[in-house]
């Protein structure tokens, strides 16, 4: 592109005010301890799944907290459920609630619904 | 009404109270369970943050508690407090009982039990140790791995018990990053050609130039920082120990082979101090520490009127704050035993 | 002719529930699969058909389980159920001897007073009205304990009742009002014609001294019949359908049909046959450790029946399994609830009455893998060709002493074996069975279906029981499958692991999915007794309590789940074991977060029991299978 000056790319910048966050509000309305995580990667370190694909529930729950939902639609989709996570995370996030509550508002399409 | 004062404990704190209410004429004896003073401090090499040799402390504590207005027992245990017209009768492991005016709960804190995190594999993989192992490794100068070699890569695994819902710890017990990273550095120091990295979930360095010693580690001893929670160990073939991490600043997950791992236990309320809460009445914490009538401005004053508390039965301190903390509960035992009198 | 128009309402509700019985059971067995129909075929006509009978007559009458679990409980089922039976039995025989001709039409034996109200005067006729109104006092006794149950379950010993809805008080209200108002117009029937035995007779001439018992009487046979034809109009639709119900379910399950893991008739007919009597609530550790009292069993059922949405039910449970132990009606609870997790959670729609009568077939289709992987990352893995393939599973790689233990043991017992999931595998697919995500659930268990095969091991060892059940249930594989505590029973049987006694005293805590799951209870507790001193705890076997930690329950918080724990733990270390042993990695980390007695795996203790030099020459042999695995095969 031939464009000089201050021009930013779009999306490169998380555009937090007009970002859409309502899959992650819907799953802390329905599962609270979906707030509480503290990003240390514990979930995806143990992840059976993260051990042969790119898989970080740990991003992903970030991701949909920033309203950065693109992709995650399908990457949620990868999880096995075998609950490693939910044993090692320090905060006792429910994380397997958490994770079919993403597929759930996926599903259901669920949109600045909050 | 007397002096008698009762002082529970022969760790920092209780060395520290005992001594400075004795040089108040106070009447003071000091229960230590164990067969010698000095708590914790006596199985530590060096302090944080700045390497102090933990025997000057020692030394220093031991000539405060070396008093003619002190009596020590050591070997003997407190088993329960109770009151009784204005005093307290403090009931000690032997059978004994003994009349008080005060009493000084300077229980102290246990280091947690790294078993528990069976994940980390403390007591199941030779060459995963916990930080009060290394202390002693330091003290002899022999950092080695179980087989006597000599490990070139070590880890230091950060908040083992310590904001851990698994653990049944939510607190942060504070002092584990910044003895990381005194133990890295030492490490580091013993043996020149060792790799050390540190796997942190987010480096607490809160105290007095501990940020000062967290950035030496980085710039003079090349420590190697991994901001992530291990989620569990395993051990190879070659009996080297595979760490699994997420490294969440790259997003990615991470595997490491490592010599030598270092569990960085958090502090816990003593076993002993369980007791005496229990059969005391006094009041603890959801955390299990004892609970001081106030936060901000009655920290060392528990539910009963006359006992105290001081250093680490309240809440994980380092060596400073627990010495403040015992002269501050001492300020406290004259206030009441003056007030008593009249 | 003997007739008179208050019979009519009986009548009508009588031969409406007949034909309704009919009519229902033909759909169910229409709708039965054809391996099902010719097993109840089959049934019918052989030796189930005797069995049958027996159950029916313990179980629906006399009700012995649930006497066994709570005689005052079991009292009030079996005085209304075994009472009424007698009472129509013992009525017909009366209206047959003593009624004006043989073989009649039912109302005859049921209004048998209104008809016949000199009977019953001297001999045969006095005995025979003492035994008629010996069982009408029976059924009373009941009734009343049903009646105090309602307003307060404590007196019946039980923790919880279940709630009703409105065609269900209707129906209950009629069902209460049944035997009073025949016992008050048999009462002044025989008051005006001094019959009647020790309670009807003496009720009887007690309210004819002071009451126009001549006009009451007639009121009240009305009653009588109103409220029987009101019941039996109204039964369809509440839960009073069990009584038909499990008269089929009892003939469909002698003759060997079984919920598997689809939905179809037979999962119906056991929806419909649930009394909702309770005790599953009571056995539920949701309701005594964290006192969720909601999502029981009997709430599902009713929920199903009544086309609610059941979805938030079917997801907050253990499947523990316990309700389905302590089910008097011996329903499969726990795998309807795994069915019905698969369903998706809808709206549910319009009832109309005649949908009420005759509801739509509960159909959730067993979804088979499609053109569409939820798991195409699925590595390419190639397995070495072993005897004894061990696989781990994904908890087992959290408690690393369980891992350690098998190591050692594999090693000791001289077997070639391998790794299936060294580093971490792929799961076995019960964890998204669970979750009622059986399509995807299904192209895990193709992908491990294939390693497994490839490896041409002749033993499938596992460690952890979830990955045990679902290869068990779910996998069609030709290896021998243990779970690790069969396998070191093996080993010891076979004398190829020679194990010290430890002298340390133990309680051994079944895991839900390796128990009631899948049936093993000899094995671990053989193991056990042969290394240590195992001690009983009161939750043995299939009483075991859960652990709290199951997969099972996506809904409830971490702090509900260490609460179960908790509660669990304290009841099994009463006695103060060393060691709490268990089979399963989850339930051991799950207990040792909440006790401080020692938790450990079986293999551990077994692996502290083997002696420590075992001989060079099987150290040798040893070491070679380890090394050249293909070319001992």
């Amino acid at each position: 592109m031939d464009k000089f000056g201050f021009t930013l790319v779009k999306g490169r910048r998380i555009d937090y005010d007009s970002n859409d966050r309502s899959i992650a509000e819907y799953v802390s309305a329905h599962e609270p301890s979906f707030r509480i995580c503290i990003e240390c990667g514990c979930c995806s370190a143990a992840c059976t799944t993260g051990n042969f694909t790119q898989f970080s529930l740990r991003e992903i729950q970030i991701l949909l907290k920033r309203g950065e939902n693109d992709g995650v639609r399908d990457k949620i989709k990868k999880c096995m459920l075998c609950g490693k996570c939910t044993l090692v995370c320090p905060r006792g996030v429910n994380t397997r609630n958490v994770i079919l509550l993403i597929q759930e508002a996926f599903r259901k399409n669920i949109k600045n619904a909050v | 009404m007397g002096r008698r004062v009762v002082v529970i404990g022969g760790g920092v704190a209780g060395m520290e109270a005992a001594g400075q209410l004795a040089r108040r004429g106070c009447n003071v004896t000091v229960f230590e369970k164990e067969t010698e003073t000095g708590g914790h401090v006596k199985n530590w090499f060096h302090l944080f943050p700045d390497r102090k040799d933990s025997r000057d402390v020692l030394r220093y504590l031991g000539n405060k508690i070396n008093h003619n207005n002190i009596t020590l027992f050591t070997g003997i245990a407190v088993e329960g407090i109770r009151p009784s017209n204005g005093s307290f009768s403090v009931f000690t492991g032997d059978g004994n009982e003994i009349t008080a005016d005060a009493v000084v709960v300077a229980t102290g804190f246990d280091l947690f039990r790294s078993e528990k995190k069976e994940e980390y594999g403390y007591g199941i993989y030779e060459n995963v140790i916990t930080s009060a192992d290394l202390e002693r490794m330091f003290r002899k100068d022999q950092i080695r791995m179980h087989d006597g070699s000599i490990p070139g890569k070590i880890g230091l695994v950060h908040c083992v018990g310590s904001r851990d819902e698994k653990a049944g710890n939510l607190y942060c017990s504070k002092l584990c990053c910044v003895t990381a990273v005194k133990q890295a550095m030492e490490i580091a120091e013993h043996l020149e050609d060792a790799k050390v990295f540190c796997f942190y979930m987010d480096m607490r360095m809160g105290g007095a130039m501990y940020e000062e010693l967290y950035r030496e580690a980085q710039e003079n001893y090349g420590i190697g920082f991994i901001r992530g929670k291990v989620s569990e160990v395993a051990q190879n073939i070659d009996n080297k120990l595979i760490v699994k991490v997420e490294d969440t600043l790259t997003g990615r997950p991470l595997k490491m082979e490592i010599d030598l791992l270092v569990l960085m236990a958090g502090m816990e309320m003593s076993e002993g101090g369980k007791k005496i809460a229990q059969s005391a009445g006094l009041d603890t914490g959801e955390n299990r520490f004892f609970k001081p009538a106030d936060l901000h401005f009655a920290s060392n004053e528990s539910n009963i009127k006359g006992v105290f508390y001081a250093g680490t039965c309240t809440m994980p301190m380092n060596i400073t704050e627990a010495i403040s903390h015992a002269r501050a509960a001492a300020a406290d035992v004259m206030d009441y035993l003056d007030k008593q009198k009249n | 002719m003997q007739f008179d128009p208050f019979v009519i309402p009986f009548n009508i509700g009588l031969y409406f529930i007949l034909i309704y019985a009919v009519v229902r059971s033909v759909r169910w067995f229409s709708n039965l699969s054809r391996p099902d129909k010719l097993r109840l075929q089959r049934g019918f006509f052989g030796s189930a058909f005797g069995r049958s009978l027996k159950e029916i007559f313990m179980e629906s009458l006399i009700h012995r389980k649930i006497l066994k679990a709570n005689f005052r409980l079991g009292y009030m089922h079996m005085s209304l159920a075994f009472g009424w039976f007698l009472l129509i039995l013992f009525g017909t025989i009366e209206a047959d001897i003593f009624g004006t001709r043989h073989l009649n039409p039912p109302y005859k034996a049921i209004f048998f007073k209104f008809f016949n109200p000199d009977h019953g005067r001297t001999g045969f006729e006095a005995v025979y009205s003492f035994l008629m109104d010996l069982i009408l006092a029976f059924i009373l006794s009941g009734l009343i304990l049903a009646v105090i149950k309602r307003f307060s379950s404590k007196v019946v010993g039980m923790k919880k009742t279940t709630k009703l809805k409105l065609p269900d008080k209707i129906a209950l209200t009629s069902l209460w009002l049944i035997f009073p108002s025949r016992l008050i117009a048999e009462s002044l029937t025989s008051g005006v014609y001094g019959t009647g035995s020790f309670l009807t007779g003496s009720l009887g001439s007690v309210l004819a001294s002071f009451l126009p018992a001549n006009q009451l009487a007639y009121p009240f046979w009305w009653l009588y019949s109103l409220s029987l034809g009101t019941f039996f109009l109204l039964l369809p639709v509440t839960r009073y359908m069990h009584i038909p119900t499990e008269l089929f379910l009892i003939f469909a399950r002698n003759s060997g049909i079984r919920t598997g893991d689809q939905s179809g008739a037979f999962t119906e007919i056991q929806t419909y046959s649930c009394s909702s009597c309770g005790i599953c609530i009571d056995a539920c550790q949701l309701n005594f450790s964290t006192g969720i009292t909601n999502i029981q069993s009997a709430y599902l059922m009713k929920g199903i029946r009544n086309n609610e949405d059941v979805n938030d039910i079917a997801f907050n449970c253990l499947m523990c399994g316990r309700c389905d132990r302590y089910c008097p009606v011996g329903i499969e609870l726990t795998p309807i609830r795994m069915i019905r997790r698969r369903a998706e959670s809808v709206e549910p729609p319009e009832k109309s009455l005649w949908s009420r009568y005759f509801p739509d077939l509960i159909k959730i289709v067993n979804t088979r893998s499609n053109g569409h992987p939820a798991f195409s990352w699925l590595p390419q893995i190639k397995t070495e060709a072993t005897e004894v393939l061990y696989y781990a599973g994904c908890m087992t790689h959290l408690t690393p002493a369980i891992k350690k233990a098998m190591i050692r043991i594999l090693d000791a017992s001289g077997m070639n074996y391998r790794f299936l999931d060294e580093a971490g595998g792929v799961c076995c697919g019960r964890p998204l069975m669970l979750a009622g995500k059986d399509k995807e659930a299904r192209e895990l268990i193709n992908f491990n279906s294939g390693l497994i095969r490839d490896s041409g091991a002749r033993i499938l060892v596992t460690s952890c029981p979830i990955c045990y059940k679902v290869f068990r249930e779910s996998y069609y594989l030709e290896v021998e499958l243990m779970h690790h505590t069969q396998f070191i029973k093996m080993l010891i049987d076979e004398d190829m692991l020679r194990l010290r006694f430890l002298r340390k005293k133990v309680v051994y805590h079944a895991p839900c999915d390796l128990g009631r799951g899948s049936g093993i209870y000899d094995e671990p507790k053989d193991v056990l007794r042969h290394v240590a001193r195992l001690q009983p705890t009161g939750f043995d076997d299939d009483d075991s309590l859960c652990c709290g930690g199951s997969l099972g329950n996506t809904r409830i918080s971490y702090r509900q789940k260490n609460k179960i724990a908790a509660d669990a733990a304290s009841a099994l270390t009463k006695g103060n074991p060393e060691i709490l042993a268990t089979a399963c990695p989850l339930c051991k980390k799950t207990f040792t977060t909440v006790t401080d007695t020692r938790v450990a795996d079986i293999a551990e203790i077994v692996a502290e029991a083997i002696a420590p030099n075992p001989p060079e020459l099987k150290k040798h042999v040893v070491k070679e299978l380890y090394r050249e695995p293909a070319d001992m095969i």
